[in-house]
Parts: structure tokens; C-alpha cells; sequence
């Protein structure tokens, strides 16, 4: 048996109410490909963080063994020292370079701070030809597609002397053709013996390429599959990745009766607003009746986020085309402000960057999407009226915090959010598009929200709950589309939904477009 | 009382820049032998900070949107020359031009707006390429040389006093009068604020604190009238600037404006989402900016008594300095018109205080450029320590 590289004993990791990770240990056998699968938020970026040093030794409890040597990474540089080179899902190369420069940027072949060009663009070559990326060192990186973008980082690594190469969700941004490349050369790689951590969704990928295969579920290792002999199949890992009890984590609520349709949506195609001829959004037709929580489920890059926002008031995207019906009536919302009027709301999956004013206080922060209702004619605000309706607010919906003017960015993540979820019920819709609604806060003001949901319903509000944590949308909607690819590629009602069901429709509609 | 702490902490930067205000003023009154506070150079300062104030305002909301404006300087200028022609060349009546050149100047604010909002062109760019047009179409507009002398109407309403229609010589009774009447209507909107608020059921101040403020105000305030009371009176001028301070405070703290203004600046995509109209809100205020910049260039024409072609030179870098000194944020989102002005003034008793006690204009620079820098790291550590 190989030796063993790698060893995280132990490893647990928390955040301010929450436990990332506990006691997780991993090892990761000298030349192999190792898997690590697992929902959204299972954990499996926070153990690589630990891992590369982006979280520093002792702000976690646990211990790291590389090379039977304890490891103690205050800092990425410190872990990339001993070849241990981490490859993220959002790429982290600088557009304006060349391929070169990116290659060795921060690590520069210089003498005495000048940069030798002969030796950068000599060494890019043998590099660019081990990844076979057949590219001019000097091609400016933006240039490239983001199959070989994704090949340069590989190339970076490569340069690096790296020994153990994570790859975070290398093929979710890939098409088929690119993916097949980059898991054909991972696997030569393997033959050159560089060993490897794959974290991927794409589980028939995970199935063909993995030695081994880790599942992680809420923070902890489940079980660690062999795949040696490629015998372990889909369907076995996603009963690992799955297999949770759902016991009241959800507030009880009444089953949704008939009624009449609150927004319905035809044909809805949006072109991404960057390559303007990729198509976001595939032709989605849904709807979503009054006093109803329909789920949207999908993958990270499903495009869930993108049709939200481009529903509301085209926030997102361009050339969009399709018909909305709010309330019957066929509506065009070509900005927020029309969409609020028309009463819809969007709440978003970035609080932090699209949501909220940091720097201001409680009190502003509701008001925002209302200032109308709390202005006369001239557009003179009622400071009294604006006080009291935080205030009502902040007691209904029990938001800590010392006052109302507080500034916000001292509240913790739940009560942001609440704070949030505050704006839009005032700013009174018929519609609330809900974009991971609790992501990054803790177990109790998840449930609070959960409450705030039901309480919206019962008011005959429509909720569209988009998350990546399949436990929520199961247990709080009425009905549940499953997206793929910019497509919807499932409805189901509540009974016939279940983690498996959800993953087939994925797994399935990836198997057609392949 | 814990509120009050709050309160208290959070405000501490404007606070502290008051305080800063009143050292620096009673530094000076002790250097110049008392000369700083007489009657005669108290009026000097308002007159000689007038425009610098006025720019300040609208610089003051280009900054809450996170940006400057490194043009009004320059439009300032060209509004002067244009309107000096007017009246002077052409001899077109004082009051229709004043009109005119103020609609030139939103013209031209308007024009700036277009280009950084709907075109997203930054506004450093747009701004500074207008700093070099309108600072060309000034020379061009004056053919390289001064025109003077303005009609005396313009004169006077730029730069003159409120005639004393009560006294008789010596003590300026109206401006006593005018002042006093300023307070009492402050202090009975105070009142009708805090009896409101009371009625809501919300936290105010003792009444015996209320009047103690109101009382330790009006004191301030009516010896500084007294002052100006002693030599002419009330400038033109700085009713103008009351004015505009009270409006713009209102516009910033008051409406629906403002607070888009204050939402831009703190989070432009959250703004967005939030229904407001970003372009529009980013484009009032740079219309806005260039109706200022019109104002104080036909308050600095007045004061010359004349269009120059080196008009308004540096004045957008005293503007922005005034802003920053007065707590605002480079990055947007915070400050206040009151700040804006009082970092003004900061810098213009410094100037005005140290040309009296002789230093050089050399070495007026290098301390104003040392306080600006002060005053922002102050702000800088006081944040750093607050997110501890």
C-alpha cells in the first residue's frame, strides 16, 4: 500500500454559532486522486481551508500531519512551502497578464528584483506543454476560454513544486469537452506522481477519476469509499451524502390549499452579461400560487440566482426575453424600483454586498425599499413614522440589537438578515423571491426565519425559496422545481420529493445533455 | 445614559472636529492678540470663505456618492466670466443674468452628470476633463484679461451688508434683530421636534438640558452676531450661505433625495435592489454640483468686483479638503453638510489666522496639507478602533 501523505486528525473547526467541522479526519495516500464530496455547506471548503492555511493554525482544534511532519499553516504561502497548492472555484488569476506572468506571479523568476523573461517565458512552455495547453506565454489570460484559464492555474501549481494539488469544483464552469481534458490530465498527473484532492458535484466524474472517495455531511467524514477497482457507483454515493434525518428542524405549517396563480412565468431566457452569447437562462416556464413556498433547487451554477434577478426588474442579464404574469396581469419590470411597485421583492443570496448598508444603522436599513410610504408628497421623510415602523419591526421580528441605531454591520449574520427579511415585508409584496435566505447563520435564527416564512404565507404572500441546502427547501415547500443547467429539469410536490428524487433529476439531465 | 455614550461615540468624529474648530479659534485669538475675533476680520473670513463653503456643500454630496468633482474650480471661473460679460460688456440687467448663469451652471452639471452616470465614465475623468474645458472656455470667454468692474447692483448683492433698517449709525440693531430671530424660529422647531417625539413615546433630552443647549447656543451665536454687528453688519453672503446650509441639511438628513444620496454612496447594488434609481440619484448630483459651482463664481466675481481668468484656481481641492477634514468618507456613504462646513471653516481661519500672525503662504500649505492628513487618520484610527 502507498504511504500515506496527508493526515488531518481530528480537525474541528467553528464560527461564531456555528460548528463548521467536527472531528473530521482525512488521509490522502501518496499519488492518488482523492474525492471529497458533500452538500453545499458540508464543509468541504472549510477543511481545505484549514488544510492550505487561509484559516491559520489555532483557530482550529485538530492536527495535520504532511509528510509524517506536524504542520502548523498560518498562511497559504506557508502550506504552498511544503507543495501543498490549492486550485478555488473562482479562478485567481489576473485578467491583464499574460499567461507568463500569471504563472509566476507572486513567486517571479527574478535576480535581484529584475525579472528574467527568458527564464519566465522558457519555464512557462515546458510548463504550458506537461498541462498540454497549446497557448503563447504571452497571451494576455482574458483572452483564454475558461477551460485553459483553469490550466494555468494548473500550470501556477505545477511551477509551485506542487506535491498535493486541491482542485475546489475544477469542472463546474467547464463544458464537456474542457472537462474531459482537465480529468485526462489529472489523471496523468497521477502518473507523474502528484497526488490530488478533486471536490466536485459531478459525482459520474467523481466515480471515474477517484481512488478514493470521502463523503462529508454537516461537517463530519460519513465514510470513506474505495474506489480502486471503480465499482463504487452514484447512486451509493449519494445515499452517503444524504442519508440525514429530518426531524423538526421546520416549523410546522399547514399544507398550502388551491388558489389563484400569484406570478407566473413563460419562456424566460437570459443571456449572461458578460459572453453575450451564452444563454443563462434556457426557456423556464413556472408558477407560484398565493399562500404557497415553491423550492428552487439545484446545484451552485444552476442559474437559480440568475433567474431570480432577472425576474426582478432584469437586475441580471440581457436580450432577456419571456412573459410574466403578476396577479394575471402580463407585466414588464424593467428595474427594481418597477418590480417593488408591481410587488415583487427579491432578497439576496449576498447580504453583505448587495443587501445591506454596512456603515448605516438599523433604522435606514429597513426603510430603504419604503421610503415612499414614509415621505409626503415633496419627499419629506417622517423620521418619527420611520422610527416606529423599525421599531415594530425589530420587535415582531425579534432582531437583536441594542437599538435601532445600531449600525448594522455590528449585528451578527442572522439578525442582518432579519433585519433584510424587515425591509421587504414592510416594503409589503405579493411576491418574496427568497435567495438563500439563511445561509452563513446559525441553527436558531434559521428556525426564526422559518417562522417569518410560514407567517408570510399564512398573509397569502407567495414565497420563492431558493437554497443550496436541500434540507431547507424540502422542508419548507409546498411544491419544488429542480434546476439544472439553466433549465428546469423537475417539478415535484412535496411528497414525492426527497434528496434522492432531487439528485435524479439532476444526475439524469446531465446523463441526457452528455 | 448608555444611549447617550452611543450616541455620543458614534458622533464622535464631528464632535471632535467642533472641538478642533474652537481650539484652533482660540489658538489664533491668542497668537493674533486678539485681532482674529474683531469685528472687522470676522467679516473678512465669512466674505473670503464664502465661495469655499458654498462649494463645499455640493462637493459634500459628490462625496457621499463616493466621487469628486475636480471641475468646479475651473466652472466656477467660466460661470464669472460668462456672467461679468453679461452684465458688464453687454450690459444685460443684473437679475435675468444671475438667472442665466445659474441655469448655465446646472447646464453644465447636467452635462457632467450625463457622461458619469448613464455613460459610467468616472467621474474623476469627466470631472477633470471639465476643469480643462471650462478653464479654456474661460480664457477664451475673457480673451486673456479681467473684466471690471461689475455693475454696483451685482456688487452689492454679492458682497454688501443688510442695510441696517433699525439702527441709526454705530450698533447694527438688524443684524442683532435678524439673528435673534433666527434663534427663537430654531428653537421653537427644536421644541415642536422634541414634543413630537415625545408624543411617539421616544428618548429626548431633559427639558432643563434642552434649554441649557439652546441657551449656551444662542450665547455663542448672538456674541458672534454682536461681532459682525459692530462693523457692517450682516454680509449678503452669509445669509446665502445660511440658506443654502439649512436647505442642504435638510435635502441630506430630511428626504427621500438625501437618503438615496447616503444609499449610493454606502452600497450602490444594494441600493439598486432596493428600488432606487441610481443613475438618476448619481446625476442630480452632479447637476446639483455645477448649480453650486455657479453660485460661488458669481460670489467670488462679486467679492473681486470682476471676472479673472485665474479665477477659482484650487478652489475644487479647498472644497474636497473641507469635506474630508469635516468627517466625510472617501469611499462614500458618510458626512454631513454641517462637517463639510465646519472643516471649511477650519481651514479658513488657519489661512486667515496665519496670514495675520506672517506666515509665510509657503509654509500655509504645508500646514494645511498636515491638518488635512491628520484629520483623516484621526478618522481612519477611530473607525480601526471602533470595528475592535
Amino acid at each position: 500500500m502507498a504511504k500515506t501523505l496527508l493526515q488531518m486528525k481530528e480537525i474541528t473547526k467553528t464560527f461564531p454559532g456555528v460548528r463548521a467541522l467536527s472531528g473530521v479526519s482525512l488521509d490522502v495516500r501518496e499519488g492518488e486522486i482523492h474525492a471529497l464530496v458533500g452538500e453545499n455547506g458540508a464543509g468541504k471548503s472549510t477543511l481545505m481551508n484549514v488544510l492550505s492555511g487561509v484559516y491559520p493554525a489555532g483557530s482550529y482544534e485538530g492536527e495535520i500531519l504532511f509528510d509524517d511532519r506536524p504542520c502548523a499553516f498560518h498562511h497559504i504561502r506557508d502550506s504552498e512551502e511544503v507543495g501543498i497548492v490549492i486550485i478555488h472555484q473562482e479562478l485567481a488569476l489576473v485578467p491583464y497578464l499574460s499567461i507568463a506572468e500569471n504563472v509566476f506571479l507572486g513567486n517571479e523568476r527574478a535576480r535581484r528584483g529584475i525579472i528574467d523573461w527568458e527564464e519566465t517565458f522558457s519555464r512557462t512552455r515546458e510548463l504550458l506543454l506537461r498541462v498540454r495547453l497549446q497557448e503563447n506565454p504571452a497571451t494576455i489570460t482574458k483572452d483564454l476560454g475558461v477551460g485553459k484559464q483553469q490550466l494555468v492555474e494548473i500550470a501556477k501549481a505545477l511551477s509551485k513544486k506542487v506535491r498535493l494539488l486541491i482542485l475546489d469544483e475544477p469542472t463546474a464552469a467547464l463544458n464537456d469537452e474542457d472537462s474531459e481534458n482537465l480529468l485526462q490530465l489529472l489523471l496523468e498527473l497521477k502518473g507523474q506522481g502528484i497526488t490530488s484532492i478533486i471536490i466536485s458535484h459531478k459525482l459520474n466524474e467523481v466515480e471515474r477519476i477517484a481512488d478514493r472517495i470521502t463523503v462529508i455531511r454537516d461537517g463530519a467524514v460519513i465514510e470513506t469509499l474505495d474506489n480502486g477497482e471503480r465499482n463504487v457507483k452514484e447512486d451509493r454515493i449519494i445515499k452517503g451524502m444524504v442519508g440525514r434525518e429530518i426531524t423538526d428542524r421546520f416549523p410546522p405549517r399547514p399544507p398550502a390549499e388551491r388558489a389563484e396563480v400569484a406570478l407566473e412565468v413563460e419562456d424566460w431566457v437570459v443571456y449572461d452579461p458578460l459572453f453575450l452569447d451564452r444563454q443563462k437562462i434556457r426557456g423556464v416556464s413556472f408558477s407560484v400560487h398565493k399562500g404557497e413556498v415553491v423550492g428552487i433547487v439545484g446545484l451552485m451554477g444552476a442559474g437559480r440566482t440568475e433567474l431570480a434577478m432577472s425576474l426582478f426588474g432584469q437586475s441580471y442579464g440581457h436580450r432577456i426575453s419571456g412573459r410574466m404574469r403578476l396577479n394575471g396581469r402580463e407585466v414588464t419590470l424593467p428595474s427594481p424600483k418597477e418590480a417593488i411597485r408591481h410587488g415583487l421583492a427579491y432578497l439576496t443570496e449576498d447580504r453583505k454586498s448587495a443587501g445591506l448598508i454596512l456603515m448605516d444603522d438599523v433604522r435606514h436599513n429597513i426603510s430603504l425599499a419604503s421610503l415612499g410610504k414614509l415621505s409626503n408628497r415633496q419627499g419629506v421623510i417622517d423620521d418619527n413614522k420611520e422610527i416606529t415602523v423599525a421599531e415594530d419591526l425589530r420587535h415582531k421580528l425579534r432582531i437583536k440589537t441594542p437599538t435601532i441605531f445600531q449600525k448594522i454591520g455590528h449585528l451578527s449574520g442572522g439578525n442582518q438578515q432579519k433585519a433584510i427579511l424587515a425591509r421587504w415585508i414592510y416594503a409589503d409584496p405579493d411576491v418574496l423571491i427568497l435567495d438563500e435566505p439563511t445561509r452563513g447563520i446559525d441553527v436558531g435564527a434559521k428556525y426564526e426565519i422559518y417562522g417569518i416564512i410560514n407567517e408570510l404565507v399564512a398573509l397569502r404572500k407567495a414565497v420563492i425559496l431558493i437554497s443550496s441546502e436541500m434540507p431547507e427547501v424540502l422542508g419548507m415547500s409546498d411544491r419544488i422545481y429542480v434546476m439544472n443547467e439553466g433549465r428546469f429539469v423537475g417539478e415535484l410536490s412535496r411528497e414525492e420529493a426527497s434528496q434522492e428524487s432531487i439528485m435524479r433529476c439532476i444526475m439524469q439531465s446531465n446523463r441526457e445533455v452528455a | 445614559m448608555q444611549k447617550a455614550k452611543e450616541l455620543f461615540l458614534t458622533n464622535i468624529r464631528q464632535y471632535a472636529m467642533m472641538v478642533a474648530l474652537v481650539f484652533i479659534v482660540l489658538l489664533f485669538q491668542y497668537l493674533t492678540d486678539g485681532v482674529l475675533l474683531r469685528p472687522l476680520n470676522l467679516t473678512n473670513i465669512i466674505q473670503q470663505n464664502s465661495y469655499i463653503l458654498v462649494l463645499a456643500i455640493g462637493m459634500l454630496l459628490c462625496i457621499l456618492t463616493g466621487n469628486i468633482d475636480l471641475s468646479v474650480g475651473s466652472v466656477a471661473a467660466f460661470v464669472g466670466a460668462v456672467g461679468a460679460t453679461m452684465m458688464a460688456v453687454w450690459k444685460w440687467p443684473v437679475i435675468p443674468s444671475i438667472f442665466l448663469c445659474l441655469l448655465l451652471g446646472i447646464l453644465i452639471g447636467c452635462w457632467h452628470g450625463f457622461w458619469i452616470s448613464y455613460f459610467r465614465i468616472p467621474a474623476f475623468i469627466v470631472t477633470l476633463a471639465g476643469m480643462l474645458c471650462f478653464r479654456g472656455l474661460t480664457l477664451v470667454m475673457l480673451k486673456g484679461q479681467t473684466i471690471a468692474p461689475m455693475p454696483e447692483l451685482f456688487r452689492q448683492l454679492s458682497s454688501d451688508f443688510i442695510p441696517d433698517f433699525l439702527g441709526a449709525g454705530g450698533l447694527n440693531i438688524t443684524a442683532l434683530a435678524l439673528v435673534g430671530a433666527v434663534l427663537l424660529a430654531f428653537a421653537f422647531f427644536d421644541l415642536r421636534d422634541r414634543t413630537h417625539k415625545l408624543a411617539y413615546g421616544f428618548d429626548v433630552l431633559p427639558l432643563p438640558l434642552w434649554m441649557l443647549k439652546i441657551i449656551l447656543l444662542g450665547a455663542v451665536v448672538m456674541a458672534f452676531a454682536h461681532q459682525l454687528a459692530l462693523h457692517k453688519g450682516i454680509p449678503m453672503v452669509l445669509l446665502l450661505l445660511g440658506f443654502l446650509v439649512l436647505v442642504y441639511s435638510f435635502i441630506t438628513q430630511k428626504t427621500v433625495f438625501g437618503r438615496h444620496v447616503y444609499a449610493f454612496g454606502g452600497n450602490e447594488k444594494a441600493a439598486k435592489l432596493s428600488g432606487i434609481d441610481t443613475d438618476r440619484v448619481f446625476f442630480l448630483v452632479y447637476a446639483n454640483m455645477g448649480l453650486l459651482a455657479a453660485v460661488a463664481g458669481l460670489v467670488f466675481a462679486g467679492r473681486l468686483n470682476a471676472a479673472s481668468p485665474k479665477a477659482g484656481m484650487n478652489f475644487e481641492l479647498d472644497a474636497i479638503a473641507a469635506c474630508f477634514i469635516g468627517g466625510a468618507s472617501a469611499s462614500g456613504g458618510i458626512g454631513t453638510v454641517a462637517g463639510a462646513i465646519i472643516g471649511g471653516l477650519i481651514m479658513g481661519v488657519l489661512n486667515n489666522g496665519m496670514s495675520i500672525i506672517g506666515v509665510s503662504i509657503d509654509w500655509q500649505q504645508v500646514i494645511k496639507g498636515l491638518v488635512l492628513l491628520g484629520a483623516v487618520a484621526f478618522d481612519v484610527y477611530t473607525k480601526n478602533k471602533a470595528a475592535k
